[in-house]
């Protein structure tokens, strides 16, 4: 892959993609081995039980959407500063530190596994809570990489010049570093451990995470769909306005059950309900904008992945999320699989489409194309193929977990009385197992989904004849 | 042309609203994080002390929160020991690094947190698994220290892998179990069914 017109800050986006995506099949293989190890009992019992398969799973997902997020700052921080990266060398060191650390991290979780009750085992092999089960080492490690990330983002836009985009991005990053502090500390106290832990998981997700994309995606529909700069800064403002005011407090839907006081349920509650309004806000704006530009986008993949994040993000974090948030229905959904399914359609509809379309609109420029339009050789089959079975798989699996968590949460909550009985009496209940049925097949035709877009990564555009205008990158910041 | 546009869709209106809610939201959030340490601290209402694995622990349905709420009752020490509050914090921090070291909540949830692939821990004590009081200590210890051959999989053939821990370390687990039992969650997990008191 030829990235020599590409600038610094681009080089090095173009190696953060690369490693995302690599993670990124690496989080469908081993989702696979532990949808499995539902249907078949004892399947890589001993070898690889369900406590590594999953943890591999979840923190593939976590480490490939920040590699894509990571990526993707580094890939619009030169146009939109105007001006070079400040350490370029720096941001280098730190994704091979990064990457060597992660490679690390995964082959003690593979090998190793599991530890004695010592400070050992959370320094050097797993913390043992979901999410941030890296080891202690490695937490210090990623905090040493996102400093330097902030410092190369921050110092150039200071050097070159900033904008609305950069502003908010600048300041969200600053928050989405600082929180993750809040998970790496050890207490015996569960309750208070929890507290913190909900920080970095919900206040990255739920809130740092969210305005980020809003980010991505306010520069996305510029460069694709060549919307006005002051528009998609406007709906940035009302979004960040909208998704903090709603989302900082909507924390309180993860404290009701751990043990906090009362006066959590109807902060939760309330304050939750509202964390849709945001992502409606965002759908308007895409669709608004795509209508007033009669959907004539210069790069159709990055397009179609950005709708698909508009009303992903919708449907998978708003709806998915608001249907057990309220604690009246959460005191039978919490814990179940409602979770795994809001986890699934969340993720995929937030995060993941919005790094693809990223990836999509880098790979317009390193193949040195002026458009991914209809002129593909192939028509662009490979794309919208990929595209059709990711979100079909996704979505798929997200409602055959919907009908298992429904089952669960009536069987085993309800009536069972959540007691280790009222559990095994839901998970082999048919209506359950049929769930996990559907959710398998269903996961393997997100793998093919995800065969299908390595591959159209890795070719699209290579094949067309180079467009003898590179397009510059300083051409469409100013849009 | 901005002085054509109302001024509630002006770009400064909501970038300076945007500030204004974070900056207010983040301060509610630190006011009711000062409030809600004290409250979930060890030795709260809500969080009782790790001495009370020396106690009896009851899960019973309270008429005016209408919810059940776990009750302290008379003296049970666990495994016959009396513990001082030092010791019993000892037993039960090693009890809960052993389940982050063992990956516990890569299947179990604890307080509903964790993962969907194996029961709920937040009662686990208390629960009729253990078939009567006077026999939970004793399969518990079994059921950890080889949950092949002890399996409880009610039907599912899902069994717990042999994470090879030692008896010494089944019973920190356990204490850190029956500490945790004792932490009032609201009412989670509801309808809840205690183990069988009378043996």
């Amino acid at each position: 892959m030829s990235t020599v017109q590409l600038n610094g800050g681009q080089q090095l986006a173009m190696k953060y993609y690369t490693v995302a995506i690599a993670l990124f099949v690496a989080q469908i293989l081993f989702g696979l081995l532990s949808g499995m190890q539902y249907l078949i009992p004892g399947f890589l019992q001993g070898v690889l039980d369900f406590n590594v398969t999953r943890t591999v799973h979840i923190n593939a997902m976590i480490i490939w959407l920040l590699y894509g997020f990571i990526g993707s700052v580094y890939w619009l921080l030169e146009e939109e500063s105007q001006t070079k990266i400040v350490g370029l060398k720096l941001g280098n060191f730190a994704f091979w530190l990064f990457t060597v650390a992660v490679v690390i991290v995964v082959v003690v979780f593979l090998v190793v596994q599991t530890g004695p009750g010592d400070d050992f085992t959370r320094w050097f092999v797993n913390e043992g809570r979901e999410y941030i089960e890296a080891p202690r080492w490695a937490d210090i490690g990623i905090v040493i990489c996102v400093l330097i990330f902030f410092y190369n983002v921050a110092a150039t836009f200071m050097k070159g010049q900033w904008s609305g985009i950069s502003g908010v991005l600048t300041l969200d990053l600053v928050a989405l570093a600082g929180i993750y502090l809040a998970g790496m500390f050890y207490t015996t106290n569960i309750s208070v451990d929890q507290y913190w832990w909900w920080w970095v998981i919900h206040l990255w997700v739920e809130a740092t995470w969210e305005v980020l994309v809003g980010c991505l995606m306010a520069w996305g529909l510029m460069k694709t769909l060549g919307v006005s700069r002051k528009i998609v800064t406007t709906w940035l403002y009302i979004e960040v306005a909208l998704m903090f005011g709603s989302g900082i407090l909507g924390l309180g839907h993860h404290y009701f059950w751990i043990g906090t006081p009362e006066y959590w349920l109807t902060i939760g509650g309330f304050f939750s309900a509202l964390e849709p309004i945001p992502l409606v806000a965002m759908v308007v704006h895409a669709v608004y904008d795509s209508g007033v530009k009669h959907m004539k986008a210069n790069n159709n993949p990055a397009f179609a992945w950005l709708i698909a994040h508009a009303f992903g993000n919708f449907f998978g974090a708003g709806v998915w999320g608001f249907m057990h948030t309220l604690p009246q229905i959460n005191l039978y959904t919490h814990g179940t699989q409602w979770s795994a399914s809001h986890g699934h359609l969340a993720f995929f509809g937030a995060y993941a489409t919005i790094v693809i379309a990223m990836i999509y609109i880098a790979l317009r420029e390193v193949r040195g194309q002026q458009s991914f339009g209809a002129d593909l050789p192939d028509g662009g089959w490979k794309w919208k193929w990929a595209l059709g079975l990711l979100n079909l798989g996704v979505v798929g699996m997200s409602i055959a977990l919907l009908i298992s968590g429904y089952e669960q949460s009536f069987i085993e909550r309800a009536v069972g009385g959540s007691t280790w009985l009222g559990y095994f009496t839901a998970q082999i209940h048919p209506w359950f197992v049929q769930g996990m049925w559907w959710r398998m097949v269903f996961g393997f035709v997100t793998a093919f989904g995800i065969i299908l877009l390595v591959w159209d990564l890795l070719t699209i555009g290579k094949h067309n004849k180079p467009s003898a205008e590179v397009i510059s990158p300083t051409q469409t910041a100013s849009v | 042309m901005s002085d054509n546009i109302p001024w509630w869709s002006r770009e400064v209106f909501w970038k300076k609203t945007a500030i204004w809610v974070t900056g207010f939201m983040f301060v509610v959030l630190i006011v009711l994080t000062l409030d809600t340490l004290p409250k979930i601290s060890v030795g709260s209402e809500h969080v009782p002390a790790y001495s009370v694995i020396n106690k009896h622990i009851d899960y019973v349905f309270n008429d005016e929160r209408n919810i059940q709420v776990p009750v302290i009752g008379k003296d049970d020490p666990l495994f016959g020991q009396m513990l001082t509050e030092q010791e019993a914090e000892a037993l039960v921090t090693h009890g809960k690094k052993i389940t982050q070291g063992r990956n516990c909540m890569g299947c179990h949830t604890l307080l509903g947190n964790g993962s969907y692939f194996a029961p709920d821990l937040t009662k686990a004590w208390l629960d009729p698994a253990w078939s009567s009081e006077e026999e939970r200590e004793q399969y518990m210890i079994e059921f950890l220290m080889d949950p092949q051959e002890n399996a409880r999989s009610f039907g599912s053939g899902r069994t717990m892998p042999n994470l090879h821990i030692t008896k010494e370390e089944a019973k920190a687990i356990i204490a850190f179990l029956k500490w945790m039992s004792s932490i009032d969650t609201n009412g989670f997990p509801y309808n809840f069914t205690v183990i069988d008191k009378e043996g």
